[in-house]
């Protein structure tokens, strides 16, 4: 073996004890924390589960089907709660997709910067150093405007919902029953606290969202595909609908389910806002629950070993439902994915 | 978007360690000979207590006493799991509560308070509500503030033709428990569901949380109607309707007509007395006292003599501030009991005390 001296050893060299070492320490450690994530989820569902045991024993599938949740006669169901958390969810997402998504389309496609572009070359500043970044700087500042509404306290939106959003729809409220009292949605009469100000307040606490992730994925869309298709003498309009949006649909859909995930856990604001009465009902302005509204509720004064059980039945259905959400969107989202493999 | 979310998570956590710090340095500043009394529970008399117990360590500097106002539920667990110096409840305890209480428990009735049926109604500003009327409201049966059995009481108040909007508490509470056991125990009917409990299964009425959640969404809906304590409804300035007492008189909410109720309850050698329906002309129909719970043993002698000297000063100096803030001073008759029953409450090892 031919050793050279030491100034012709080139700068390759075995790795150290410590480099080996640390490698080893810090693949053990990611290995470790990655399991007791996974471990930590387990656990909450054996704990949940174990302590919902009693209740699941007792009341099993009629638990699902029951209306009525009372203490005294220990009679749990869940019916209005499951009614009332997928229908504000469902609402919520419907108005949240519809607003998140123009915001994104609006904040990607550069409408605002031209708009601004198109003012200053009015004043010919275009290209000042100052106004000339004024397009750009405004779309930014829009865009954390935006995420500003997730970091805004759920009673924050609570409150909010009560003292702005509730009295702001109820003139409309009541004319709507009057005259269209027939239609299942607006047979009863307007209460303050009731479905429609809680999905109103909940689609835009799902908003931030359903136009961040929509924002990205029209953003990534690439450009080939825009200028090809205005190059084949599309309009925006064309363009949008059927080349930019369909190609970014994925993370748009992925969007509209994390926002759905969100507003089904959604707890502070919809206690304030949702009425927290047990019925089953299509109207809008009629109260309801909801899962986890009824569980913040109910928790911190609960003491009966059966209420206790029955509400850690009700934690696991929610945990379920949050679940069953999130497969059939993984689901859809692999399908839809499939035929557009192509494209990119 | 990153960026800037990054910079929201940095400012909240510095504003949390702000407030932690904060308070970590408002503790140190009592160092030597001070005296903690840590308490949890009610939180119907909560601002009278953090009226008291601040008016206390103005004149203990050592002393400092943290009251927690967590629910009567809350409150009466943290007793059993002995988290606690004290707890206090609205709902007193039940025998089988107070046996799981090895070293034994003690309640003191600390105030008293009225709990009021608040409306929103324009226009209409003495409501009488007869018992057929209010127990008809909160089982439903009573659905419009034009039905006959309000009009009867109401001759001539313009009642609408709406619909009453009933407000209930959400929450499991001590003001549910003691409205419910007082509507149970004038009605038949309505005992037998929903029945007395910290949350009925109501038939009717949306739900809010807490008193001052009830509070406003009484003043937020027009036509609505819902319970809480006196002191919430006097502040918020809602109406109060007078109600029909057991001798047949109507009865506006008021401390005079509180401590009527109080007169005619006789208090138990436990002290725990429920005022369900009380008798007389001139008693408001739904009263409760609120208690604080004590050990009736403690490992700590300090403890147990500053205990005792704070609750002596609640039962003297602190029931004048009662009626200030919309609770009922107890009468002078139950401040003796009271003082008398505190000699069960001792130190181990103490041999003074029986």
């Amino acid at each position: 073996m031919i050793t050279l001296p030491k100034d012709q050893q080139g700068i390759a060299r075995p790795p150290t004890r410590w480099e080996t070492g640390s490698n080893v320490a810090f693949r053990a450690m990611t290995y470790i924390v990655a399991f007791a994530v996974v471990l930590l989820v387990l656990f909450i569902i054996f704990e949940i589960g174990w302590a919902a045991g009693p209740a699941i024993k007792r009341y099993g599938f009629g638990f699902f089907t029951g209306v009525k949740w009372d203490p005294n006669t220990e009679e749990y169901g869940i019916r209005p709660h499951i009614w009332g958390t997928l229908y504000s969810s469902v609402l919520a997402v419907i108005i949240g997709t519809v607003l998140g998504l123009a915001v994104a389309i609006f904040l990607s496609e550069r409408f605002l910067s031209s708009f601004i572009h198109a003012i200053l070359r009015f004043f010919r500043v275009q290209h000042h150093g100052f106004w000339g970044k004024l397009p750009d700087g405004l779309e930014v500042l829009l865009k954390n405007l935006v995420q500003l509404l997730a970091a805004i306290p759920s009673v924050v939106y609570g409150l909010w919902g009560i003292f702005v959003i509730s009295p702001l729809v109820q003139p409309m409220c009541g004319w709507l029953h009057k005259h269209l009292g027939w239609i299942p949605f607006f047979d009863t009469s307007y209460n303050p606290y009731s479905m429609l100000p809680a999905a109103l307040v909940l689609a835009i606490m799902v908003l931030p969202t359903i136009s961040a992730i929509s924002r990205d994925a029209l953003v990534s869309v690439p450009p080939k595909l825009r200028q090809a298709a205005y190059g084949l003498g599309a309009t925006r309009w064309e363009a949008l609908i059927s080349v930019i949006i369909p190609t970014a649909q994925t993370g748009i859909f992925g969007s509209v389910l994390l926002a759905f995930g969100r507003a089904i856990g959604e707890t502070m604001a919809l206690a304030m806002l949702v009425g927290n009465a047990n019925t089953l009902s299509w109207s809008l302005f009629s109260p309801a629950n909801t899962l986890a509204a009824m569980m913040a509720n109910t928790f911190p004064e609960a003491r009966e070993p059966n209420l206790i059980s029955a509400l850690m039945y009700a934690a696991l259905v929610l945990m379920a439902i949050t679940l069953l959400v999130n497969l059939l969107g993984a689901w859809i989202l692999q399908r839809a994915s499939r035929g557009l493999k192509g494209a990119r | 978007m990153a960026s800037v979310r990054g910079a929201f998570v940095a400012l909240s956590v510095a504003l949390l360690c702000g407030a932690v710090g904060c308070s970590k340095s408002g503790d140190g500043k009592d160092q030597g000979a001070t005296i903690q009394l840590s308490g949890s529970g009610a939180s119907f008399p909560a601002p009278l207590y953090g009226k008291w117990f601040k008016a206390y360590n103005k004149l203990h500097p050592n002393v400092q006493v943290d009251y927690q106002p967590i629910g009567s539920g809350g409150g009466k667990t943290n007793v059993i799991q002995k988290k606690v110096d004290f707890g206090a409840s609205d709902a007193a305890m039940s025998q089988e509560e107070m046996a799981k209480v090895d070293v034994g428990v003690q309640l003191l009735p600390m105030t008293a308070g009225t709990i009021v049926l608040a409306y929103n109604l324009d226009g209409v500003d003495n409501l009488k509500l007869s018992r057929e009327a209010y127990v008809g409201i909160f089982l439903g049966t009573v659905k419009k503030w034009n039905a006959p059995e309000i009009v009867k009481t109401n001759p001539d108040a313009k009642l609408p033709d709406s619909d009453i909007n009933v407000v209930v508490r959400a929450d499991g509470s001590g003001t549910s428990y003691v409205f419910s056991q007082h509507l149970s125990a004038i009605s038949e009917e309505f005992k037998k569901s929903p029945g007395t409990n910290t949350q009925p299964n109501w038939p009717v009425g949306t739900k809010a949380s807490k008193n001052d959640g009830v509070a406003a969404a009484i003043t937020k809906s027009p036509g609505s109607i819902g319970y809480m304590e006196y002191g919430f409804a006097k502040l918020n300035k809602i109406k109060m309707a007078s109600l029909e007492n057991k001798a047949g008189k109507f009865v506006e909410p008021t401390i005079a007509s509180g401590q009527a109720a109080l007169a005619g309850a006789k208090l138990p050698e436990d002290l725990i007395a429920w005022v369900s329906d009380p008798e007389g002309d001139s008693s408001y129909p739904i009263v409760t006292y609120t208690w604080i719970i004590c050990y009736k043993k403690y490992d700590d002698a300090k403890k147990v003599a500053t205990l005792k000297d704070v609750l002596t000063y609640c039962l003297t100096e602190g029931q004048k501030e009662s009626e200030a803030l919309g609770y009922i001073p107890l009468p002078e008759s139950v401040v003796e009991k009271v003082k008398a029953a505190m000699a069960n409450i001792t130190a181990a090892g103490d041999r003074t005390a029986k």
